[in-house]
């Protein structure tokens, strides 16, 4: 289908784009979920800003501690970056594996982590890692948590002038890896978890078992507890309470976070 | 919304005015009559639409129009050169790597894109890199043997 009528703008700096959407456009970053939701008319803005055109927005740098990531930069170079792959492989390891080719060659992690769907694979990594975004809108620029930034289905707790213009990655994840299960090659993860083995243990966070990334608070608590990994894997589903739907039952997903969190953890730790 | 665009498809710049709203697809295939990129679905699944931007695969099917303004596009059409088909051409010719057609201009610019940035792609990269193009005549061992005699082909050349 055709999205139905706009007005585009394709913003040449951080200002231009900041000005535009506090007049009510939308944000159009790669545009791998905005597009076909004009598509199918799930979303009809009345104008767009493309972000495309925004230099400050792309780049992966070191910065102390941590890596700074700009809100546009695709999954693809996320995915093959040398500073991300060492210090937060789960970050890479989940930018890799989502969709396909073309659809890396145009996503962007800001984007993913605005979009918030429930099934996207970066908002979980990211919460894994300890990760954080940088946002400026009206009212300045402020630090937010990943775990405070998504709050639930496709929402988020960015105030409506504000747009993502960084992520933050900490150089101190330690060993970490990505696992996730779905049906074919491109689907989106039924269930998918990433862990981290850092200087102040190990963190955890799934998706597809809640309204937002969750973390396995229960599996991190053996394991820095010093219990088993096998014990971690019989509990990490403590407290979560996933929806059954045509992808699996609630006893299903609940399996998959135990089997997924043991392959992410026997993973990170042989890395 | 109109706007002006020029967008340079397979060498030629071509200047139109297009409907903001309008996606590069349809201004591949509508305005500029090339119609070898197909449309499979509304949902960016199944990689019909495949087209190259400044070098890159893309789905022309979830990009506007207005967001080529300026750039390269390459579609299937770039491929024959004076009735001489391209070598992606002859191995899925060869190898039998079509039945009914409909994802092959897909499979071809996405085959091209991995071909073109990895000259030694493994079997493994090429079957990732065509992770994103449906065929609905499960042709994909030919599929896969076609882009391996191609890449082997151009390599040679």
């Amino acid at each position: 289908m055709i999205p139905s009528t706009l007005e585009y703008t394709k913003a040449t700096s951080l200002d231009e784009a900041l000005a535009a959407v506090k007049a009510g456009a939308r944000p159009l970053a790669g545009g791998m979920s905005l597009m076909p939701m004009m598509r199918l008319r799930l979303a009809a803005p009345g104008a767009v800003v493309d972000l495309g055109g925004v230099p400050e927005l792309v780049g992966i740098c070191e910065d102390g501690d941590e890596i700074a990531v700009g809100a546009m930069t695709t999954h693809r170079s996320v995915a093959n970056d040398p500073l991300i792959r060492q210090h937060c492989h789960v970050v890479a390891q989940a930018a890799a594996g989502v969709g396909s080719m073309t659809i890396r060659n145009r996503g962007t992690i800001g984007g993913s982590l605005a979009h918030a769907d429930p099934h996207g694979d970066l908002p979980a990594a990211i919460l894994a890692a300890g990760g954080a975004v940088i946002v400026r809108g009206s009212g300045g620029e402020r630090r937010i948590d990943v775990g405070d930034l998504i709050t639930s289905y496709l929402t988020t707790s960015l105030a409506e002038d504000e747009l993502i213009t960084q992520v933050r990655l900490p150089k101190g994840a330690g060993q970490s890896a990505y696992a996730k299960f779905h049906r074919r090659a491109i689907d989106w993860s039924i269930v998918g978890v990433g862990v981290s083995i850092g200087a102040n243990g190990v963190r955890a966070a799934a998706i597809g078992v809640g309204d937002r990334p969750m973390r396995l608070s229960a599996f991190e608590s053996v394991l820095n507890g010093g219990g088993s990994l096998d014990d971690a894997i019989a509990q990490a589903g403590e407290g979560l309470s996933p929806l059954g739907d045509l992808d699996g039952s609630t006893e299903y997903k609940l399996h998959l976070v135990g089997v997924l969190a043991g392959q992410a953890h026997a993973e990170a730790s042989s890395r | 919304m109109e706007q002006t665009i020029t967008v340079t498809v397979n060498g030629t710049a071509h200047t139109a005015e297009v409907e903001q709203r309008m996606l590069l697809v349809h201004f591949l295939r509508e305005t500029l009559n090339l119609t070898g990129t197909h449309i499979g679905c509304d949902t960016s699944t199944c990689g019909c639409c495949t087209v190259h931007l400044d070098g890159e695969t893309v789905l022309s099917c979830s990009l506007l129009a207005v967001q080529a303004d300026g750039r390269a596009v390459r579609t299937v059409e770039s491929l024959e050169q004076n009735g001489e088909l391209h070598p992606i051409q002859k191995a899925f010719h060869e190898n039998h790597g079509l039945q009914c057609g409909f994802c092959t201009p897909g499979m071809m610019m996405s085959a091209l894109g991995v071909i073109e940035q990895h000259p030694g792609a493994s079997d493994d990269e090429i079957r990732e890199a065509l992770e994103g193009n449906l065929c609905r005549c499960t042709g994909y061992q030919n599929i896969v043997a076609s882009v391996r005699s191609a890449a082997d082909e151009m390599a040679r050349s």
